[in-house]
């Protein structure tokens, strides 16, 4: 990068990260009753500052090829490292086939 | 011995070797910590119950607020330097030290208040993750800092030999330093607030 630094980006860019942050805390003080609605906000929130810290103050928008590239990588094994416990919930092991017979009425 | 690529860029990745290396190893970093919330989705969607309100959130939003303003401090460090401004680089990254300095003691009365209570992480599943995240996320604090009290201390001579490389050293401890501003933007929410 041989241009001068944004100096009044990198401010913005953390001012913009305080603000969001103040709003997680204040979405999480409505205390929404549905939990994945209150997860996905969370969660969009955290992805939303993480890409501004990734892309700014890391440079990612303005990088080589082999950077990417390496980051390609890392992201296709850290979804495969999220989905792995996918597998906890699908696995079948231990579960009969056939549901047991209902017991018979006794006379 | 004469490293070679460490401040001019290599005619194939057109990268200096330090700044591929930098990212070779938070990309190791990323499989760490992803590993260990993946843990965390296993243990959460397991459990018949999960605590809310255990921890301090008012702690947790302080401490997001301080490695944010870090951040910020920390590419103004390298920013600095770029500006020939040796100065203010010295100012910012000192103030980098401190506000990293300032997460951990919040973390150690944190800590203190949970062991205080007899809340360790053998208490429950939620605390045992709890302590492995933050813990394991303290160390990389603490690392941080031992690597820019360097670049404060005996580290800054290189300004004055081999100004470019210094620079570059700066610009990859920033990389270090942002990637764990950005696992705490997660951990945040993740810990302290669902």
């Amino acid at each position: 990068m041989h241009s001068a630094p944004p100096i009044r980006k990198y401010i913005f860019i953390g001012a913009a990260l305080l603000v969001f942050t103040g709003i997680t805390v204040a979405a999480n003080q409505l205390h929404i009753p549905i939990q994945w609605v209150a997860v996905t906000i969370a969660l969009v929130i955290a992805i939303m500052k993480g890409s501004m810290v990734a892309a700014v103050f890391m440079h990612l928008s303005d990088e080589k090829k082999w950077i990417y590239g390496t980051l390609l990588l890392t992201v296709a094994f850290f979804i495969v490292l999220m989905t792995i416990p996918m597998f906890t919930v699908m696995d079948t092991i231990g579960t009969p086939i056939h549901p047991p017979a209902a017991e018979q009425p006794r006379h | 011995m004469n490293i070679p690529y460490t401040v001019e860029e290599r005619p194939d990745t057109g990268l200096a070797n330090g700044k591929l290396g930098i990212w070779l190893f938070l990309a190791s970093e990323v499989m760490l910590f992803g590993a260990l919330f993946s843990t965390y989705i296993i243990l959460r969607t397991g459990s018949v119950e999960w605590p809310h309100g255990e921890l301090n959130v008012g702690l947790g939003a302080v401490n997001t607020i301080i490695l944010i303003t870090s951040s910020v401090t920390m590419v103004m460090a390298w920013a600095s330097l770029k500006l020939h401004n040796w100065g203010r680089h010295r100012l910012y990254l000192i103030g980098t030290v401190l506000l990293a300095a300032v997460f951990l003691v919040n973390k150690y009365f944190e800590y203190a208040d949970h062991f205080a209570r007899g809340e360790g992480p053998s208490h429950s599943t939620f605390l045992a993750i709890y302590f492995t995240l933050t813990g394991l996320h303290g160390l990389h604090i603490l690392g941080g800092i031992v690597v820019m009290l360097y670049f404060v201390g005996p580290g800054a001579k290189m300004w004055k030999s081999n100004p470019d490389q210094f620079a570059n050293r700066i610009e990859y401890t920033g990389l270090y330093w942002h990637f764990v501003d950005l696992v705490w933007i997660f951990l945040f929410p993740v810990l302290y607030l669902l």
